[in-house]
């Protein structure tokens, strides 16, 4: 299945996790690749520069004759003149198709320079490997097992009993990973935990990374990706983690979402006071529902065509959480669902058993493959009574007017949404896709 | 340069079919020496930035044909960027060419993975031909090489061959993976190798009264001007249609917008048909426009409507150009570009009065594949305007860039690729990016152009308050530094 042709490619191959590096404050990614794999990332992402991404990036640049010769001695070059011009606190090699089949010994270079007592990771990330859903989880254990590990200290290990690891939003193919990482800090936070949030720039770099092996446990918010981090530190650290399959949005879910993680803390002895912790998801949930029972007038009575119906094409975490929020929370019915992130075949029974759970009445078709352009194909066949949303990437725009659908912009690929700080996840994020959903419906008329 | 060589499937690369560079500084009357006498050579870099890739060139030209489809024979990440040709499709289609109901690009990706490098693609690539033709109404397939695909030797001019009969429409294979040239704009000439090849067909009936202009997608200026002339423009290859592009051999004439993109395919043109080029580069700034108005005038043998025009337009333009040069003069301003539309920068900086300070452009072609000195606009450029200083051809290079803005501080940056203006902007430089290259030709665009700078120039807040608060990765030891630094010494590259 994975093996097939992609049209409308929704992710990129596994050097496009560079933009894990770029989402850490002041790290910087050095590539050891083609002269146009930055490029392609870049016009991927778009807007995704941060401190050193894009064009600032140093490349190895592989003309015919590194092809031929091999390119080690290139890199070494490239590495030792970075920090000549570049000002980094962690650097992170990645090789691409070419560096990968001419066989270049990355390892060594990095090595190197390691001894030298530089802060260098480097990652094996030739496009053919993987994609950047599988990479960035090799990219966050390369520099575990190279970087972190420098500053461990076995006594220290789950030291701090309150503090947590969380791995959610891959920066950038998120689209809204900043707003999504801020809401996850900012509800585990008033729930009494210190979170090490690791990208972006709430987080504090390359020092919280430091301090990953003291948290007493990590948090996993993903039906898949991710899932190899967390795994990995069991193994090294000895931390648990307590996983969520998809990403919370609205009241239900982020109650069910913050209550696990409140047990699970509190049975790894984590230092809660869960009256207090209760008493605040009580309380954000109470704001909420005030505000959706103010806004219900509207999604029962109004006469001028509301969606009724929704196709997600999305990651298994969006597709899973925007399922269950549209029909517990707007009254729309999730109807056939794409699921475009490639999820390995292992778990997508799962996954397709947690989207049916959603609902006792209904079932709701769900497709795994990364071939997006056939799952346009496919909405174009289907018919449903009344009208529809669509909520995908940019190129689902098309197919979304083809069908007289609503359409909201909210996975990348798209050229026709800018995100700045905006989250989906948690009481605001719901309300902020009820926004984006009905006034998106709304300056449609007239 | 040589005769081009059609009936081989990969191209020739830039460096070595024209003698392209990457890395030089120095001045343009410099450059433009060393260029005439054959013995320009490069300089290599011991440290580099992300350049640019041959794939998202030669799938531009490929990707905008209306009826085509398109297969990257790579692992999915070769294919990423195209996304956005899809979204420029859709923007410029209605605006600026005129089409009511444009359709979703047809882009494909053959995901190569890891067991495809050691058992080859071939078989693969085969399937997503078919595949592809199935799933779309696409007229020809292009199927481009990636440096994965090219490194494991997949034969993909065979694979399109078999499937070309096989499914009874054209299946073009294209040479562009990255590693193949350091000047990433060899992807043009593959993309328009590849169509020449095998969508151009052999003219029915010649001088049809088209004018071919190779071009982006820009604004259609030409119509309006070629109708005193009675011809046409045939705007290609972004939005044509397939069965346009077979008909570019009956053309009556090749006009490029810019050598940097037409070049090969303007020569394989007229080497192939006899469709001749007008021998002169496009029509940027005063002493340019006269010279092309002239040219297009002897080519259709209606010199007194050229000469007709020329009075009209300086009778009707030149008052407002002579107000607009009175604001500017003595701006100093900074070019980057790709490559000849940054010459066709410095000529409109000349042309407005203003000081050209610098320029940075990302190779040079010391001549073009016409073979004819005449389209080159920096050759032109020194001699009718004087030289350049500061001229840099840096790849793009942005920290040989950063160093020498911060060094020379313009008061302008005029811009044609995305990214640079940000640095500007971090310096408290205003800056202009040019998007639609044609709007800025002849008289006409001379003055939107200088009006656009005059705006620019006075719109600096937000520059100011950016600056204010900007971030800079680069070591303080690195701005003090000469821009050169990192440059090896000049030689000739063995490939």
């Amino acid at each position: 299945m994975g093996a097939e042709i992609i049209e409308q490619e929704r992710f990129t191959c596994a050097l496009g996790a560079m933009q894990t590096v770029v989402a850490i404050p002041k790290a910087l990614p050095i590539l050891h690749s083609g002269p146009g794999c930055g490029d392609m990332v870049s016009g991927f992402f778009q807007r995704s520069k941060g401190y050193a991404g894009g064009s600032t990036t140093p490349c190895s640049n592989f003309s015919e004759k590194e092809v031929v010769f091999g390119g080690v001695n290139r890199l070494r070059e490239l590495v030792d003149n970075s920090y000549k011009i570049l000002n980094s606190d962690l650097q992170v090699i990645f090789t691409g198709c070419t560096a990968g089949i001419v066989g270049d010994d990355v390892q060594s270079v990095a090595e190197e320079f390691r001894d030298q007592g530089k802060p260098i990771v480097y990652v094996e990330s030739p496009g053919f490997k993987s994609n950047n859903y599988v990479s960035h989880s090799v990219v966050v254990n390369a520099i575990i097992d190279q970087y972190v590990s420098q500053y461990e200290d076995e006594s220290t290990f789950r030291s701090q009993k309150n503090t947590v690891n969380v791995f959610a939003s891959i920066p950038y193919q998120d689209m809204f990973w900043r707003g999504n990482l801020d809401e996850y800090k900012r509800l585990l936070e008033a729930i009494g935990l210190k979170v090490n949030i690791l990208f972006g720039d709430k987080s504090e770099g390359v020092r919280e990374w430091q301090s990953i092996p003291k948290a007493n446990f990590n948090i996993l918010v993903s039906p898949w990706y991710g899932k190899d981090i967390v795994d990995h530190l069991k193994d090294v650290y000895g931390q648990p983690y307590v996983q969520y399959p998809n990403i919370p949005i609205g009241a239900n879910e982020t109650e069910k979402f913050l209550n696990k993680v409140i047990a699970f803390a509190i049975e790894q002895g984590a230092d809660i006071n869960e009256v207090e912790a209760k008493r605040f998801i009580k309380r954000e949930s109470d704001a909420y529902y005030a505000q959706l029972e103010d806004l219900a007038t509207f999604l029962l009575e109004f006469r001028y065509g509301l969606p009724n119906h929704a196709h997600i094409i999305h990651d298994a975490g969006y597709v899973l959480g925007i399922s269950k929020f549209l029909i517990n929370e707007t009254g729309v019915i999730p109807k056939e669902q794409f699921i475009v992130d490639d999820t390995p075949e292992k778990y997508q029974e799962e996954i397709a058993k947690e989207l049916q759970s959603i609902s006792k009445k209904r079932e709701v078709p769900v497709f795994f493959s990364p071939d997006a352009g056939k799952a346009q194909n496919k909405i174009r066949e289907i018919t449903h009574k009344g009208k529809g949303i669509i909520i995908g990437a940019g190129w689902d725009k098309q197919i979304a007017r083809e069908k007289n659908y609503d359409f909201i912009s909210a996975a990348i690929p798209t050229d026709y949404r800018l995100v700045m700080r905006t989250g989906y996840v948690g009481f605001t994020g719901g309300l902020r896709l009820i926004e984006d959903i009905y006034s998106n419906t709304l300056s449609k008329f007239a | 340069m040589g005769k081009l060589d059609i009936s081989i499937p990969e191209v020739s690369i830039r460096e070595i079919r024209l003698g392209s560079i990457t890395g030089y500084q120095g001045s343009a009357k410099g450059l433009v020496n060393e260029s005439g006498c054959g013995g320009l050579k490069n300089r290599d870099r011991k440290f580099q930035q992300c350049a640019g890739c041959s794939i998202s060139k030669a799938a531009c030209m490929v990707t905008l044909i209306q009826d085509a489809a398109v297969i990257i024979h790579g692992p999915v990440g070769c294919a990423s960027c195209l996304h956005e040709f899809n979204f420029t499709y859709y923007v410029n289609a209605k605006s600026r060419r005129g089409i009511d109901n444009p359709t979703q690009r047809k882009i494909f990706s053959t995901n190569l993975k890891e067991t495809d490098t050691v058992y080859g693609g071939a078989r693969k690539l085969a399937k997503a031909i078919r595949e592809v033709n199935e799933r779309t109404n696409a007229s020809a397939i292009f199927v481009l090489s990636s440096c994965a695909s090219a490194i494991i030797g997949d034969d993909i001019e065979s694979v399109a061959n078999e499937a070309e009969e096989e499914i009874g429409k054209p299946v073009v294979a294209i040479f562009c993976e990255g590693f193949r040239s350091t000047v990433w704009t060899t992807g043009f000439d593959a993309g328009y190798h590849g169509i020449v090849r095998k969508l151009v067909k052999p003219p029915v009936h010649k001088d049809n009264g088209l004018i071919n202009i190779i071009n982006f997608w820009g604004s259609d200026v030409f119509t309006e001007w070629f109708k005193p002339f009675g011809v046409k423009p045939n705007l290609i290859t972004p939005y044509s249609t397939v069965e346009g592009l077979s008909h570019a051999s009956e053309a009556t004439a090749t006009v490029q917008i810019c050598p940097t993109l037409g070049s090969y395919l303007g020569a394989a043109l007229e080497q192939e048909y006899g469709v001749p080029e007008i021998r002169t580069a496009a029509p940027y700034g005063i002493i340019q426009t006269d010279r092309w108005f002239r040219e297009l005038g002897k080519l259709l043998h209606k010199e007194d409507i050229a000469e007709q025009i020329i009075k009209e337009k300086k009778e009707k333009y030149l008052p407002k150009i002579e107000e607009l040069r009175k604001r500017l003069k003595g701006v100093r301003a900074y070019v980057t570009a790709g490559s000849a539309h940054g010459h066709a920068l410095l000529n409109i900086v000349g042309d407005l009065g203003m000081e050209a300070v610098g320029a940075s452009v990302f190779h040079h072609d010391p001549t073009y594949d016409g073979g004819d000195g005449a389209a080159d606009l920096l050759e032109r450029r020194v001699r009718d305007y004087g030289d350049v200083p500061n001229y840099n051809v840096c790849a793009k290079q942005e920290f040989e860039f950063v160093n020498v803005l911060n060094r020379i501080r313009p008061d302008i940056l005029l811009a044609r690729h995305g990214g640079i203006t940000l640095w500007a902007a971090k310096l408290g430089i205003p800056s202009l990016l040019v998007e639609d290259e044609q709007a800025n030709m002849g008289y006409e665009g001379l003055i939107s152009y200088g009006e656009k700078i005059v705006e620019t120039l006075e719109n600096t807040e937000f520059i100011e308050n950016l600056s204010k608060h900007a971030s800079n990765p680069y070591t303080e030891w690195w701005m003090n530094e000469q821009p050169d630094t990192f440059l090896k010494e000049a030689k000739t590259e063995v490939i």
